[in-house]
């Protein structure tokens, strides 16, 4: 097997492994991205809307704003000091991704450009702020262009088509990783001082997703194969608006121009389930609404969408209604110059020109909020009390450091990306001045290898694309919007009967070396499969209703209980494996411990957890 | 309905399948509004798995998936079946090595892109306010269009002046300089001019126009290569064209 040494050896080339990279580099760290799709191919280039920012260009903000917002969008769990830390960072990080050459839209001030988005207000909930900064609806390509391009220009060594299989772990710290050159079918090691997983979320659990192809969640599933815990797995984000059936994203950034939800009658059903901010409350609330208004018979057509409407006669009729300025209402040009990928997506996939019909949309599995647990400089720790593993790092939606909490707000999966990546980067570059190289273990690769070789040689009879069409569809209907313990309990023993066929009945058609999809699917699903299956465990485990998981059988906050995030952690042989989940590890109350301090009265504590109303 | 695919297919690595050849699949049930991608995902997941292809976000915006299907570049998640009809023929993008079924070897084709500068440029010192770098949105438009390159190389591997001569950098990479030569915070412009009035740059641009159909995201490629020769001519970066008069 090859080896390549290098100090930091990124794993993923999204926008939070671009930005460690970067800052990694100009930390003076020797780095290598070992990346399975070019950079330019992740999944950070289709967010859509913007990067949440305290900027204040167009409306008057402060990050303490922004971190109120993000605590009480994620139902409280979000770790409140790891919030501050984001919203302050989030101003300097969009900042310098302005001088790197960001085109930003502008304000007449030539400032850069901000709208409204889900959750995010001014003045502790008062009313909704602009301080998502964007490019058009096509922000997350511009950031990952961005820094692709600033990764060229500062020469960082790229192995683009290299998928990361396994991590090699010695004395309890991470000594390198284990990639597939795809072209070749042949393995490398990545041999360094420190690790960085940066290798995206794992959307393609559930049948209805915005997320690519690609996102199989790997590096999670490595990470929990090697003996990392996982954090808050239960915490799947739904996002409201994906195209019906499609699951392609529609940004919420069209409801922040005004669009609305409507149902089979008319009616502007958030109204009823949000009254303050209406169509743009959290997404978990959004999206819980429209199962709502399904299952009393008020979706379109009675096929579970809604209609999303960015006409403008629909939209200024409502801004007339709210009292808005007239300044504010939009034409058809407004719609075409600030939205032009959403009409171009509706136009190719559905037919539909948003300008002049209504969108149909349903919730579609978007955004991880849990992963591999951090601190807030991006350091892996693998227990509750935040012991790190040495040499490993995680940011973006594959990690948990944990701002989200129990439900992402809209732009805060940018902001993580390139606050987080660029503090473990930074950090990752100090450490590995100090640390040097463990001693790879003789067979070091030698298992990845053999089970490769026995998926290779699979001559059943179940294809890897069926098994995780299966997997998908139990995920949809039981580990979905809403569960109860009878649906957790039933995917929990349809993945058991998946995996039983996975490690028994395999069938793989393509044999050869040179760029073998067929394993690497074989393999991915693997990894989709053990994500699922800690998903459902700690779905089943969490008996509350808290964000984006919604119990049926269970359905209020406790926070008396269940105020803490979960850990679960998986042993054993891959084919038969043992689980333990953990609910031990306390959530930071720090914002709110430090008013309590203060001595100031509860009414005018903003970080107490209290019910979340919208 | 039902639709036939004729896929060109090869891999190196199996006896017999090192030469090129076409192979027939037929599907079943198939929506006119289905994405070609789904049908060629279909026949892996289906029929046989070793049909090799990239792909990922599988709504026009990674660029993983271009290829020749009926004879023009596609994204083939950006294409329905009710565009190309029930008999379809796949082939890999033309001008760049076959490594198996229809994946290219991408790497000639991301090295004329970094060849170009394609990255930001301004050596002055930061705003003393810690603030971003002002531009008016009428400057910010004028590049805005070749903002949108997705590096998927449909218009480079349609272009009959890179297929004859693969040295020259082809459309994409003219695309890449052109969203900074025409940024008013950018300072390399005349760097990437010179770069690109060398032999294998823009001037073997023969306007044939093939890539601007080519582009899966309605960016005006032979415009933008217009502006650039002429930014040449002129030695400035004003080259802007507000009208289409170049065509």
């Amino acid at each position: 097997m090859q080896i390549h040494k290098h100090d930091a050896i990124i794993i993923g080339a999204g926008g939070a492994g671009l930005m460690a990279a970067l800052y990694a580099s100009k930390g003076g760290a020797d780095v290598a991205v070992v990346s399975k799709l070019y950079p330019t191919r992740s999944h950070t280039g289709t967010a859509q809307g913007g990067i949440g920012a305290a900027l204040g260009n167009l409306d008057e903000d402060k990050p303490i704003y922004h971190t109120y917002d993000t605590v009480k969008g994620g139902d409280y769990l979000t770790d409140q000091h790891a919030a501050k830390i984001l919203a302050e960072n989030a101003v300097e990080a969009v900042i310098e991704l302005e001088h790197m050459g960001l085109p930003f839209d502008r304000t007449s001030e030539k400032r850069i450009s901000q709208r409204r988005f889900g959750g995010h207000t001014r003045n502790f909930g008062e009313e909704l702020v602009r301080r998502a900064c964007h490019a058009a609806d096509r922000t997350g390509h511009m950031i990952l262009q961005t820094l692709y391009q600033q990764c060229i220009k500062n020469d960082v060594n790229f192995f683009d088509e290299f998928q990361v299989v396994d991590m090699i772990v010695v004395d309890g710290a991470v000594a390198g990783v284990v990639a597939i050159e795809l072209g070749t079918g042949e393995f490398h090691i990545f041999q360094g001082k420190a690790s960085f997983f940066a290798s995206g979320g794992w959307g393609r659990c559930w049948s209805v997703t915005s997320n690519a192809h690609s996102l199989t969640g790997d590096g999670a599933a490595i990470a929990l194969r090697r003996g990392v815990p996982l954090q808050d797995m239960e915490f799947f984000q739904f996002h409201p608006t994906g195209i019906y059936r499609m699951g392609i994203l529609i940004t919420e950034g069209v409801r922040g121009e005004g669009g609305v939800l409507i149902n089979s009658v008319g009616e502007r059903f958030m109204e009823r389930y949000a009254p303050s901010a209406k169509d743009l409350a959290s997404r978990d609330v959004v999206s819980r609404a429209i199962y709502l208004e399904t299952r009393a018979g008020r979706s379109i057509k009675n096929r579970g969408y809604m209609h999303l409407d960015v006409r403008p006669q629909t939209v200024n009729r409502y801004f007339a209604e709210e009292g808005r300025d007239r300044a504010d209402f939009i034409d058809d040009s407004t719609v075409e110059r600030k939205l032009p990928d959403i009409l171009d997506f509706c136009r190719t996939y559905l037919g539909v020109d948003p300008v002049k019909e209504p969108m149909p949309v349903q919730p579609t599995a978007h955004y991880a909020m849990g992963g591999i647990p951090t601190n807030i400089d991006a350091e892996v720790v693998i227990d509750a009390a935040g012991t790190v593993m040495p040499g490993a790092y995680a940011a973006g939606e594959t990690a948990c450091v944990s701002v989200h909490g129990a439900n992402r707000l809209g732009t805060n999966s940018l902001v993580d990306l390139v606050v987080f990546g660029r503090r473990g980067g930074m950090k990752m570059a100090e450490y590995v001045k100090g640390a040097d190289w463990a001693a790879l273990p003789n067979d070091a690769g030698a298992e990845i290898e053999a089970e490769f070789e026995r998926i290779r040689k699979g001559d059943g009879k179940s294809r890897p694309g069926a098994l995780r069409q299966l997997m998908q569809a139990t995920m949809m209907d039981n580990v979905g919007v809403f569960r109860t313990e009878e649906t957790l309990q039933q995917g929990i023993s349809d993945l058991a009967e998946l995996r039983e066929r996975f490690y028994t009945d395999l069938q793989i058609d393509d044999k050869s070396r040179v760029f073998n999809t067929d394993l690497m699917e074989a393999w991915e699903f693997g990894c989709l499969l053990d994500l699922a299956e800690v998903t459902a465990r700690t779905a089943l485990e969490r008996k509350e209703s808290r964000g984006a998981h919604s119990r049926e059988d269970f359905k209020k906050r406790d926070d008396e209980n269940w105020l803490a995030h979960s850990l679960i952690t998986q042993r054993g042989e891959m084919s038969d494996p043992s689980y333990e989940a953990h609910f031990d590890k306390k959530v930071d109350l720090s914002l709110w411990e430090a008013e309590i301090e203060e001595g100031l009265p509860e009414e005018q504590q903003k970080f107490k957890p209290i019910e979340r109303v919208y | 309905m039902d639709v036939t695919f004729r896929i060109r297919r090869q891999n190196p690595d199996v006896p017999g399948q090192e030469r090129p050849y076409w192979q027939e699949f037929s599907l079943a049930d198939v929506d006119p509004t289905d994405r070609v991608l789904e049908m060629l995902h279909r026949i892996k997941w289906e029929q046989d798995g070793s049909l090799s292809l990239r792909r990922s976000c599988a709504h026009g915006v990674c660029g993983s998936d271009a290829m020749r299907i009926n004879g023009v570049n596609r994204l083939a998640c950006k294409i329905l079946v009710r565009d190309v009809g029930e008999k379809i023929q796949v082939e890999p993008i033309l001008g760049l090595p076959v490594v198996k079924d229809l994946i290219v070897d991408m790497e000639p084709f991301f090295d004329h892109y970094k060849q170009v500068m394609p990255f930001f440029v301004n050596n002055d010192p930061l705003p003393e306010d810690g603030r971003e770098r002002l531009q008016t949105q009428e400057d910010r438009e004028k590049f805005d269009d070749t903002t949108k390159c997705i590096l998927c190389a449909c218009c480079t591997t349609s272009c009959p002046s890179f297929w004859a001569n693969g040295h020259y950098v082809g459309p994409a990479a003219i695309v890449g300089a052109h969203r900074f030569i025409f940024d008013t915070r950018d300072q390399a412009g005349q760097e990437r001019l010179d770069i690109l009035s060398e032999p294998n740059g823009v001037w073997r641009c023969r306007t044939i126009f093939n890539c601007t159909p080519a582009c899966p995201r309605d960016i005006e490629v032979t415009k933008a290569i217009g502006e650039v020769k002429l930014a040449i001519r002129k030695g400035t970066n004003v080259g802007i064209i507000q009208t289409s008069a170049i065509h």
